[in-house]
C-alpha cells in the first residue's frame, strides 16, 4: 500500500512539471481495495481495470519501472510505450486490461470468465470499476450474463461517492452498489474500503467460492478519492476534507496505526516500510527517465498482429 | 460438385472450424436456434451449449465477452444479428478489439470474428437494411471483409477465424439463398486482402462488393451488347484493401467505376477512387465514377425501396458516362438511360 502511495503522489508531482503523460487518474484514499483484492489474486488469476488503475497494477504485481515508464511514454514501459495511464497491460501478471472507457472493461471480463470456466481452469476474475459505471448500459447487461452463465467473476465497485465530478445522488435514486444487483440473486456485500483488512476478509470468502466454482459476487467498497477526478481537476464541486477526517478514513494510515497497535510491526518497521516504497518509486523514475521514447514507426508496427 | 446456398457454406464452415479447433466458439442472440437464417443451424446439437452460446439482447456486452474470451485464447466467432445493431457494440468494437494489440504493445491480440449480415432488398425498413461496413474501415485495428459468393465466403470465413485480429465479417441477407455449384470439398482458405478478377475486359474496370457484384456481372454482360469490355473486381476484403490488383485492372483499361449498396456520400467507394488516382492518375481517361444509395435513410414500401437499391442499370449508365467522357460523338448504346434514376 505504500508503494501505491508514494508512487502515485510521485505521480502527482511529475504530472505538474509534464513529465508524465495523458489523463492522470490516482487513487490516493482507495488503496485499500487495490491491496485486499489484489494480494490474494494468484498471477493467472485476471483482473480488469479502469481508468484509476495504477493501484490494481501495483498490488497485482506489476513492476514499479515499466509502470512508471509507462506514464511517461517510454519504450520499456509495460506496453512499450503505447497504452499510457488508463491502458495499463501486463499479461504476465494477469493484468489483463485497463480501459478509459466507463463500464467497458466489465464485458471483457466476462470473456475472461468464460474462457477460465471452457479451459477447466480454476483461476478467478476479478473487475473493477467506479460507481460511475454502474449507470452504464454495459454494467447491468453484463452483470445479467454473468449471472446468468453463473461465471467465476467478482466484481468489484470502489465507491468513492464521485462520477466524476458529481456525487452519486445526483445520478442515481439508488445508494448502494450492492442494491443494484440484488434481482440477480448472487452474493454481494458492502464494505468499508478504507479498512484493508475488511476488504481483505470479503473479497478472501467471495474468492473462495469462486475458486470453487461458485460466482459470481459483487464486493462494494465504500473508498474516498484523496484526490480530483483526474490530476489538474479544481474540484470546485466538493470541500476537502480536514486533516483529521482524512487521517480517520486513509487506509494506508489506519493498517499501520492498527498493525503497530496489534505489534505486528514496530513504529521503526513501519516508517522503514514507507521509506522503502518511497526509494522503490525513486528507482522507478531514475529507470523510466534512462528509457528512450519509442521510434515513431513502432504505430504502425503494432496496429495488427 | 453440389449445389450449396451461401448460408450453409457459412454453417458448414462454422461447423468445420469448430471441429478443427475447441477454442473456436459461437455465440450471439438465438445461435443455438440457428439463427433468423440458419446460419448457425445445428451447431448447438454436435458441439454442445458451452460452446454454441445463445445470449441475450444485449449486443454491447456480448460483443466485449467475445474480446475477452480472445484475450484470454479463444477464437469467438460472435453474431450481431442485423448489421443495424453494431451500433450498440461500436463502443467495445472500436474501443476495445480494435485498440487492444496497439495498446497494450503488442501483449494482447484479438482473434475474433464479427458476423453480420446487412444490405436491403427484403422490405426490413430503416434499421434492418443498412450498409455500414464504411463505418469500420475507418477504425484501424479491425479487419473487413465482405464476401459475395459462398465459395468466398467459406474460405474468407475460414481465414477469418485463423486470423490473430478482429476481423467484421459483414454477409448480404439477398446473397444467403443464392444457390451455387460448389466442388464439395472443404473450402481452401482465401486469404484476407486479395481481390478476385471475375471478368476480364480492357475497356473498363468495375469495382464492385457484396450483392452489387452480381450486378456489375450483368451490367458487364450489357456492356458487352454495347461493343464494351468490363473487368468486374471483387475486392472481397475492404481492410486489408488489394490496391495493386486495382490499380493495375484500371492502369491498363484507362475508366473505373465503384459500386456498393451503402450511402454513396462517404462511404467506402470514395477511398476505392481515391487510392486508384494515386495509384494510377496518368492511366485514368475519365473521372472515377461512383455508384451508390442515395443520401436517404433505406424506405421500406417496396417501390422506394427498390428504388433505393442501385443496381446493374446504375452500375451500366456510369460505365456508359466514363467510357463516353473524351468520346461522346462516336457511340450511341441502345440501353443509355436505361433505368437511370
Amino acid at each position: 500500500m505504500w508503494r501505491v502511495r508514494r508512487f502515485e503522489e510521485r505521480v502527482a508531482t511529475l504530472k505538474r512539471t509534464l513529465q508524465v503523460y495523458g489523463l492522470i487518474h490516482l487513487s490516493i484514499g482507495g488503496e485499500g481495495v487495490a491491496a485486499g483484492v489484489c494480494r490474494q489474486l494468484r498471477d493467472d488469476d485476471v483482473i480488469y481495470s479502469g481508468h484509476r488503475a495504477h493501484g490494481h497494477a501495483i498490488a497485482k504485481g506489476v513492476p514499479l519501472g515499466p509502470l512508471m515508464a509507462e506514464l511517461m511514454g517510454r519504450v520499456d514501459g509495460c506496453c512499450k510505450g503505447l497504452g499510457g495511464s488508463m491502458h495499463l497491460v501486463d499479461r504476465e501478471h494477469g493484468l489483463m486490461g485497463a480501459t478509459g472507457v466507463v463500464g467497458g472493461n466489465l464485458p471483457l471480463a466476462l470473456g475472461d470468465a468464460v474462457a477460465a470456466r471452457l479451459g477447466g481452469s480454476d483461476r478467478v476474475t476479478a473487475v473493477f470499476f467506479g460507481d460511475g459505471a454502474v449507470q452504464a448500459g454495459h454494467f447491468h447487461e453484463s452483470v445479467n450474463l454473468a449471472a446468468l452463465w453463473e461465471l467465476p467473476l467478482i466484481f468489484v465497485c470502489e465507491n468513492n461517492g464521485f462520477a466524476e465530478f458529481t456525487p452519486r445522488s445526483a445520478h442515481t435514486v439508488v445508494e448502494r452498489v450492492s442494491d443494484v444487483v440484488a434481482p440477480y440473486g448472487f452474493e454481494r456485500r458492502t464494505v468499508d474500503g478504507g479498512d484493508v483488512e475488511a476488504v481483505w476478509e470479503a473479497f478472501g470468502a467471495f474468492l473462495a467460492a469462486a475458486r470453487g466454482g461458485g460466482g459470481p459476487m459483487l464486493l462494494e467498497c465504500l473508498t474516498h478519492r484523496r484526490r480530483g477526478h483526474y490530476e489538474g481537476d479544481a474540484e470546485a464541486y466538493r470541500d476537502e476534507l480536514d486533516e483529521g477526517a482524512w487521517k480517520a478514513r486513509d487506509p494506508v494510515a489506519r493498517l499501520e496505526r492498527r498493525a503497530i497497535e496489534q505489534r505486528w510491526c514496530s513504529e521503526h518497521d513501519a516508517a522503514l516500510l514507507a521509506e522503502e516504497a518511497t526509494a522503490a518509486v525513486e528507482r522507478a523514475v531514475e529507470f523510466a527517465r534512462a528509457s528512450p521514447y519509442p521510434d515513431p514507426a513502432l504505430s504502425a508496427e503494432l496496429v495488427y498482429a | 460438385m453440389i449445389e450449396a446456398t451461401f448460408v450453409q457454406a457459412i454453417n458448414a464452415t462454422l461447423a468445420r472450424a469448430m471441429l478443427a479447433d475447441e477454442r473456436v466458439i459461437v455465440l450471439g442472440e438465438d445461435v443455438a436456434e440457428g439463427g433468423p437464417y440458419g446460419a448457425t443451424a445445428g451447431l448447438v446439437e454436435d458441439f454442445g451449449a458451452d460452446r454454441v452460446r445463445n445470449t441475450p439482447i444485449s449486443e454491447g456486452a456480448v460483443c466485449g465477452v467475445a474480446i475477452g474470451a480472445a484475450q484470454a485464447g479463444l477464437h469467438p466467432v460472435v453474431e450481431i444479428m442485423f448489421i443495424d445493431f453494431v451500433t450498440l457494440a461500436l463502443d467495445q468494437l472500436a474501443n476495445q478489439a480494435a485498440k487492444a494489440h496497439f495498446m497494450s504493445g503488442g501483449q494482447l491480440t484479438v482473434p475474433l470474428v464479427l458476423r453480420t449480415q446487412g444490405g436491403a432488398g427484403q422490405r426490413g425498413g430503416a434499421q434492418h437494411s443498412q450498409s455500414l461496413e464504411a463505418w469500420l474501415t475507418h477504425v484501424p485495428g479491425l479487419k473487413v471483409v465482405m464476401p459475395s459468393s459462398a465459395a468466398d465466403a467459406a474460405g474468407l470465413l475460414q481465414s477469418a477465424i485463423e486470423d490473430p485480429n478482429p476481423v467484421v465479417f459483414v454477409e448480404h441477407k439477398s446473397l444467403y439463398f443464392r444457390r451455387e455449384q460448389l466442388d464439395g470439398e472443404p473450402a481452401e482458405p482465401v486469404p484476407l486482402g486479395e481481390a478476385r478478377t471475375l471478368r476480364s475486359g480492357s475497356d473498363l474496370t468495375i469495382i464492385a462488393t457484396s450483392l452489387q457484384v452480381h450486378d456489375a456481372l450483368r451490367a458487364a454482360e450489357w456492356l458487352e451488347e454495347d461493343g464494351i469490355e468490363a473487368e468486374v473486381i471483387d475486392p472481397r476484403t475492404l481492410v486489408p484493401l488489394d490496391v495493386d490488383t486495382l490499380a493495375e485492372s484500371v492502369a491498363r483499361t484507362g475508366r473505373a467505376v465503384v459500386a456498393h449498396e451503402a450511402v454513396a456520400a462517404g462511404g467506402f467507394g470514395a477511398e476505392i477512387a481515391a487510392l486508384i488516382q494515386e495509384a494510377a492518375f496518368d492511366s485514368l481517361e475519365a473521372p472515377i465514377q461512383r455508384v451508390g444509395a442515395p443520401f436517404t435513410p433505406v424506405p421500406v414500401s417496396p417501390p422506394l425501396e427498390d428504388a433505393y437499391r442501385p443496381g446493374p442499370e446504375q452500375i451500366h449508365a456510369a460505365a456508359l458516362s466514363a467510357i463516353e467522357w473524351d468520346k461522346p460523338a462516336e457511340v450511341s448504346f441502345a440501353r443509355r438511360g436505361v433505368g437511370v434514376r
